[in-house]
């Protein structure tokens, strides 16, 4: 038996391996300085990029930050300065719920709060929509580090004379910085990757666009136009789009990793 | 109510008299207030657009099999039934994998092995959906039709689940995605849960002669079953929301069969593919009512597996881990 689940260990790092290498494989062969700098050609034609999506990407999912980062930081603040009541469990509980709701259902819901009152696709509609799916997610991540930083600094502070929220701020927050910041950076890899909501609110667009009024491509959106597209050559760049994608997300991720081991040395 | 977490106690002496402090938490408070708020939000746009089909076709919604647009008639049965099949599918595969690498980790592997496995699955949910859905048109609609399915049908072929043609496309593609996309998240949690068995369990079962297969077999796993269960329920939660790579691989047709060679549909594809064409407003108003039965799921699944999972490692946010 420990034989048996030792294996199924090995089978589920296969897994990845497998993704990853054929993502390499397939995508590699296509980055080159065109892909970065040219925008998509009509189909059928070779070459184009996919600047268009990349620079997308950046704006859409920074816009997400700058709204959802903020209320997420918050919230998780408040839970793990305030939150030991009933109204704290009832936050918590929801965070844990909204956590779980399907990103397509919070695209439809950016679609009647936003797309249907303005008439037209937006890129800020899908922004919002990446920021719900941020927030619960940032806010609890958020709790746990902060919940890391040690009682006793607190009580120091508060003995000194300090109101609670220049403790909070100035000596809880400061020292649950790197956590902080590598919560933000998780939640950030999140929705970078995020294709469902952003169908029928950013929409995509064909053509360079750089209004957060106006619909606009993403990377994961091109990988999913292209990759059920019928075009070879579309493939090709559905291959190459995921594999700058991954990219992204991996670092996004490994960054976040490495801020917090060199903070908290081998604390996880 | 108490939840266990080790927040400041409000004694007198620490709690902010002045007007800064007020505003600070007053301010906080406001942020916090947003995520019930959004809850709320949510279910009610969510009705409210739905309400002409609600009222149009009543319950029937959710167990006709008609689907047409032009007609202006909906049902959603196939969809319901394609979402818990490739669902459960997924869980059939995945429930295995995950609980053998949560053991596998918690209990057997050496030390110095832990931190990177557990950092190369928890990868594993850090891949885009669509990544996985790209990656399972090219290569595991290949693999399947190539490998699994024929030596599948030799063995099984007389069953009602193994009918018909694979075009590739299908109930098992997307069951095999999800269960792949899935497997991360049950890990994660598992493992949690198991690392919170107070290691007395262990000792004791070790103490009485058990085998270490024994003690973990007896002992840890049926005293972490709750979390476990949730951790699962966690996972069936996220294989019923989840869209791109279902969307691209299970083939998308309205239709009940049970055959998993056979292409289906779930709730999450039908609003992916078909929300941004819809024309009339009845249409619209189906797909909505689509996504408020799949929000409703959801969120009663989401909220049974937190229960499961603080009754037994209290209060960490889920899947914090997987940072």
């Amino acid at each position: 038996m420990t034989t048996l689940v030792g294996v199924l260990s090995f089978v589920a790092v296969l897994a990845l391996a497998v993704i990853l290498g054929y993502l390499v494989v397939k995508g590699a062969s296509s980055l080159d300085w065109n892909f970065f700098v040219k925008n998509p050609v009509p189909a059928g034609q070779a070459g184009g990029g996919v600047a268009n999506a990349i620079v997308g990407t950046v704006i859409i999912v920074g816009v997400a930050a700058l709204i959802g980062l903020p209320i997420g930081i918050g919230t998780g603040l408040y839970l793990a300065e305030y939150g030991s009541g009933r109204f704290g469990w009832i936050v918590r509980f929801v965070a844990d719920v909204l956590n779980g709701t399907p990103s397509i259902v919070v695209g439809i819901f950016a679609w009647t709060w936003l797309v249907r009152p303005m008439g037209h696709f937006s890129a800020l509609a899908g922004s919002v929509a990446l920021a719900v799916l941020m927030v619960p997610m940032i806010a609890r991540t958020t709790e746990e580090m902060v919940r890391l930083v040690p009682h006793s600094l607190r009580e120091a502070a508060l003995a000194l004379g300090y109101p609670r929220w220049r403790t909070s701020l100035r000596i809880v927050a400061r020292t649950a910085l790197a956590g902080i910041l590598t919560s933000c950076l998780v939640g950030i890899a999140r929705i970078a990757g995020e294709t469902a909501p952003l169908l029928f609110t950013a929409l995509g667009n064909l053509n360079f666009s750089s209004s957060i009024l106006q619909p606009m491509q993403t990377l994961s959106l091109q990988v999913f136009t292209y990759g059920t597209g019928p075009f070879d050559e579309w493939h090709r760049l559905a291959w190459a789009a995921a594999l700058v994608l991954m990219g992204l997300v991996l670092l996004l991720s490994l960054t976040a990793r490495w801020a917090l081991r060199s903070r908290h040395g081998a604390a996880r | 109510m108490d939840d266990g977490s080790p927040v400041a106690p409000d004694r007198p002496a620490l709690v902010g008299r002045n007007a800064v402090d007020r505003l600070y938490r007053a301010a906080l408070t406001g942020l916090a207030l947003s995520l019930p708020l959004l809850l709320v939000a949510l279910l009610a746009e969510l009705v409210a657009s739905a309400w002409p089909a609600i009222t149009r076709f009543g319950v029937r919604f959710l167990w006709t099999s008609v689907w047409d647009p032009v007609a202006g008639v909906f049902g959603a049965a196939p969809m319901i039934f394609g979402t818990l099949a490739s669902s459960l599918l997924a869980l059939l595969f995945a429930v295995p994998l995950a609980l053998g690498v949560a053991i596998y980790l918690t209990e057997f592997s050496p030390k110095w092995l832990r931190q990177p496995v557990a950092f190369l699955v928890e990868l594993l949910a850090a891949i885009p959906s669509v990544v996985y859905g790209l990656w399972g048109i090219f290569v595991l609609i290949p693999f399947l039709r190539g490998y699994v399915v024929p030596p599948l049908r030799g063995v099984l072929g007389w069953t009602p689940f193994l009918q018909g043609v694979f075009y590739g496309n299908s109930l098992l593609a997307g069951g095999v995605i999800l269960a792949i996309m899935i497997v991360p998240y049950i890990a994660a949690v598992s493992r949690e849960v198991l690392l919170a068995v107070p290691s007395s369990q262990r000792e004791a079962a070790l103490g009485m002669g058990a085998t270490r297969w024994e003690a973990v077999w007896t002992a840890v796993v049926p005293y972490g079953r709750a979390g476990l269960i949730g951790a699962v329920i966690l996972g069936l939660g996220r294989a019923l929301g989840e869209t791109m790579a279902v969307t691209m691989l299970i083939g998308n047709r309205h239709d009940i069969g049970l055959s998993v060679l056979q292409p289906a549909y779930t709730m999450a594809a039908a609003v992916a593919n078909e929300f941004s064409e819809a024309t009339t407003n009845l249409y619209l108003s189906a797909l909505f009512e689509v996504g408020l039965i799949l929000f409703v799921v959801t969120v009663v699944v989401n909220a049974l597996a937190r229960l499961m999972i603080w009754r037994v490692a209290r209060g960490t946010a889920v899947g914090s881990r997987a940072l």
